[in-house]
C-alpha cells in the first residue's frame, strides 16, 4: 500500500510538472496580453510533430532543441498576425480567434500527419528502469521532470534578473505605465507570447516521447492548465507552478483510492479553491478579475 | 405607428412566418424538416447563451454543460423514470438550471478572462462524469435506449417519434413559448438593469444595483433557458452523447451568437442558421470541415465582430 502510495504521489508529481509546463506558458501569455490561448493545445501538438519529423535527420537531441524553437517561431507568426489586432477589444475576441485556430491545427495535422497516432521513439538510453524496486519510475519521466524543472527555473531567472523579464513582469501589473515609460510594449508582447509558445512546444516533444503523437493529444492537457493556473492565482507566475504540481498530486493520489475519479478530483479542487480562496493559492486580489 | 414600429412589426411577422412555412419551403434549397429542428434547438441554445453574453456583457465559455445536462436529464427521465415527453423536458431543464445556479454562485464575482476560464474548466467536469460514468450515461458510447413519446392530450395524442413534421412544430412552439419569456424578461426592468451592467458596470454600481445579484439572476435564467434547449436536443436525436457537454460546443454557441450579431435578439438565432447549415454542407462535402469552420471563426473575429445583423444595422444608419 505505502508503495502504491509512494507509486501514484510521484506519478503524480511528474504529470503535474508536464501540467505546470504547460500552464505556465498560458499563463505568460493571458498575464501580459489577457488573451486566453485556447491553441496552446495545438500549439503543442505542433512542437510534438515537427520533432517527430525532425528526429530523422537531427536524431532526438537535435529536435528536442530545433522544435520549440520551431514552435515558437510559428507562435510569433501568429501573434503579429492575428492576435495582435484584437488587444483592446473584448477578450471573447481573441479567445474565439484561439478557438478558431485550435480548430485548423487540429485539423492540418491530421491532414499532414494522419489521424492515427504515430510513436516517437526516444533514445535508449532514456527508456531503461533506473531502479527494479521503484521501475515505473524510468530514465525518460526523470528526464522530463529534469528538462521542466531546468526551463522553469531558467525562465524564472530571467524574469527577474534580465531587463525584458523586469519589463514583462512590470507589465503584468501595469502595461500602461509601461508603455508610457518608452518600452516598446508591442515587441514586448510578441515576444512573451512566442516564450509562451516555445513551452507549450517543449511540452510537446516531452510528451510526445511519453504517450506517442496524436493529433488529438493537446487536447487532454489543456484543461488541467486552466485549472493549474486558477488553483495557483491568475497573475502568478509561482502559483501556476505550484498549481500544476498539486493538482498532479492530487490526481494521483486520487488514483489509488478511487481511480475513475481521478480526473474529476481537479475540478474539486478548483472549486474548493473558488469557494474559500477566490483569487486562487498565491493570486493578488484585483488581478484580471 | 412610426416608422420603426412598423419596420419591427414587419420584420418579426417575416420571422415568424419563414419559421412556421419552414418545413415547406426548406426544401426547395436542399434542406430537410429534422435540419430545421436541429436550427431551432441549437438557436434557442445560442439565444440562451446570448441572453448572458449580449445582454449583460458576462462571458461565458462554458454553455455546453447546461445543454449536456439538460440534454442527459432529459434522457435519462424518459429511460429510467417514466416515459413522457414533457415531463423528461421538465427534468432536464429543472436539472440544467438548478446546477447552473449552484455554479453560478461561486462565479459571480469574477469578470471578463477569469469569469470565461472558470466557466470552460468547470462546464469540462460534466463531459468527465458523462464520460466516465458509464453504468448510468452510457460512457463514451452516448444514452441510448429513449425515444420522445407521444403527447397526450386525452382527447387525441400527437406521435412526435415518427413525424419530423409534427416534432418540428413541436420544436417551433417551445422556442416560441421560451424566446417570449426572454422577450419579456428583456424588456422589463430587471431586462433594463442587464443591460445598464453592460454598458458600465461601475456606474449600475453607483446607482445602487446589487450587481452581482443580478449577474447571478441573469446566468440562472441563462442556465435554465439552455437546459431547456438541451432538453429538446436530446428529443431530436434521441439520443445524447457526451460531446454535447464539451467546450467545443460551448465554442459553437459563442460563434453562432456572435457571427449572428450580439447585441441583436433575434442575431443567435440567424448565426445558427448560417452555422448549422454550413457545418452540415461542409461535413457532407469534405473531411477538412473543421479549418473551414476555423478559417470562418477567424474571419469573423477580425472583419465581421458586429456580425451579419450589426452590419446591417451599420449600413442602415450610415
Amino acid at each position: 500500500m505505502l508503495q502504491l502510495i509512494f507509486f501514484n504521489v510521484t506519478n503524480g508529481l511528474i504529470i503535474g510538472a508536464f501540467y505546470a509546463l504547460m500552464a505556465i506558458g498560458l499563463s505568460l501569455i493571458l498575464n501580459l496580453s489577457g488573451v486566453i490561448n485556447f491553441a496552446h493545445g495545438g500549439f503543442l501538438v505542433i512542437g510534438g510533430y515537427l520533432a517527430y519529423a525532425l528526429t530523422p535527420r537531427l536524431g532526438f537531441w537535435g529536435a528536442l532543441i530545433v522544435a520549440p524553437f520551431l514552435t515558437a517561431l510559428i507562435g510569433f507568426a501568429v501573434e503579429r498576425l492575428l492576435i495582435r489586432r484584437l488587444y483592446g477589444r473584448d477578450p471573447l475576441y481573441s479567445l474565439l480567434l484561439t478557438f478558431g485556430l485550435a480548430f485548423i491545427i487540429e485539423d492540418g495535422t491530421r491532414q499532414i500527419w494522419g489521424a492515427n497516432g504515430l510513436p516517437f521513439s526516444v533514445p535508449a538510453a532514456l527508456t531503461s528502469p533506473l531502479s527494479y524496486q521503484f521501475f515505473f519510475i524510468t530514465g525518460y519521466r526523470m528526464f522530463m521532470v529534469a528538462m521542466v524543472a531546468v526551463v522553469v527555473a531558467l525562465l524564472f531567472v530571467l524574469l527577474r534578473y534580465t531587463r525584458i523579464g523586469v519589463r514583462i513582469r512590470a507589465g503584468t501589473l501595469d502595461l500602461e505605465t509601461v508603455a508610457a515609460l518608452g518600452v516598446n510594449v508591442r515587441a514586448l508582447r510578441s515576444l512573451n507570447f512566442a516564450v509562451g509558445i516555445f513551452l507549450a512546444g517543449l511540452a510537446g516533444v516531452l510528451a510526445a516521447g511519453q504517450i506517442g503523437l496524436e493529433p488529438t493529444m493537446g487536447d487532454a492537457l489543456l484543461m488541467p492548465s486552466f485549472i493549474a493556473i486558477i488553483v495557483g492565482g491568475v497573475g502568478s507566475l509561482t502559483g501556476t507552478l505550484l498549481g500544476g504540481l498539486l493538482i498532479g498530486v492530487a490526481s494521483g493520489l486520487t488514483a489509488v483510492i478511487f481511480p475513475s475519479a481521478s480526473e474529476a478530483v481537479i475540478y474539486v479542487m478548483m472549486a474548493i479553491v473558488l469557494l474559500v480562496r477566490p483569487r486562487g493559492l498565491l493570486g493578488e486580489e484585483g488581478m484580471l478579475t | 405607428m412610426t416608422a420603426g414600429e412598423y419596420r419591427r412589426v414587419v420584420v418579426l411577422a417575416a420571422i415568424w412566418a419563414a419559421l412556421i412555412f419552414a418545413p415547406y419551403w426548406m426544401p426547395v434549397f436542399g434542406g430537410y424538416t429534422a435540419l430545421g429542428s436541429r436550427v431551432l434547438v441549437l438557436g434557442l441554445g445560442a439565444m440562451a447563451l446570448n441572453f448572458l453574453l449580449g445582454f449583460t456583457g458576462v462571458l461565458s465559455f462554458g454553455h455546453a454543460a447546461w445543454f449536456g445536462l439538460g440534454a442527459y436529464a432529459c434522457g435519462l427521465t424518459l429511460k429510467f423514470i417514466i416515459p413522457s415527453t414533457p415531463l423528461g423536458l421538465l427534468a432536464g431543464t429543472l436539472v440544467g438550471g438548478v446546477a447552473g445556479a449552484l455554479l453560478g454562485a461561486l462565479l459571480v464575482r469574477r469578470r471578463g478572462v477569469y469569469f470565461a476560464m472558470v466557466t470552460i474548466a468547470f462546464g469540462q467536469v460534466f463531459y468527465y462524469i458523462a464520460f466516465q460514468w458509464s453504468s448510468v450515461t452510457g460512457g463514451d458510447d452516448g444514452l441510448r435506449g429513449f425515444a420522445r413519446q407521444p403527447l397526450d392530450f386525452s382527447l387525441f395524442q400527437i406521435d412526435l417519434l415518427h413525424s419530423d413534421l409534427a416534432f418540428y412544430y413541436f420544436v417551433l412552439v417551445c422556442f416560441a413559448v421560451v424566446v417570449a419569456v426572454m422577450a419579456l424578461i428583456l424588456r422589463s426592468p430587471f431586462g433594463r438593469t442587464m443591460i445598464a451592467i453592460r454598458e458600465n458596470e461601475r456606474r449600475a454600481r453607483f446607482l445602487g444595483i446589487p450587481i452581482e445579484l443580478h449577474i447571478w439572476i441573469a446566468f440562472t435564467l441563462s442556465c435554465f433557458f439552455m437546459a431547456f434547449a438541451g432538453g429538446l436536443y436530446a428529443l431530436l436525436n434521441n439520443f445524447a452523447d457526451p460531446r454535447v457537454l464539451h467546450y467545443s460546443l460551448s465554442g459553437d454557441f459563442v460563434i453562432m451568437a456572435v457571427m449572428g450579431g450580439m447585441r441583436m435578439f433575434w442575431g443567435p438565432l440567424l448565426g445558427a442558421v448560417v452555422f448549422v447549415v454550413l457545418q452540415d454542407y461542409l461535413s457532407s462535402l469534405t473531411v477538412n470541415w473543421m479549418s473551414f469552420i476555423g478559417v470562418l471563426i477567424v474571419l469573423i473575429v477580425l472583419f465581421f465582430p458586429r456580425g451579419i445583423l450589426g452590419l446591417i444595422r451599420q449600413r442602415r444608419t450610415a
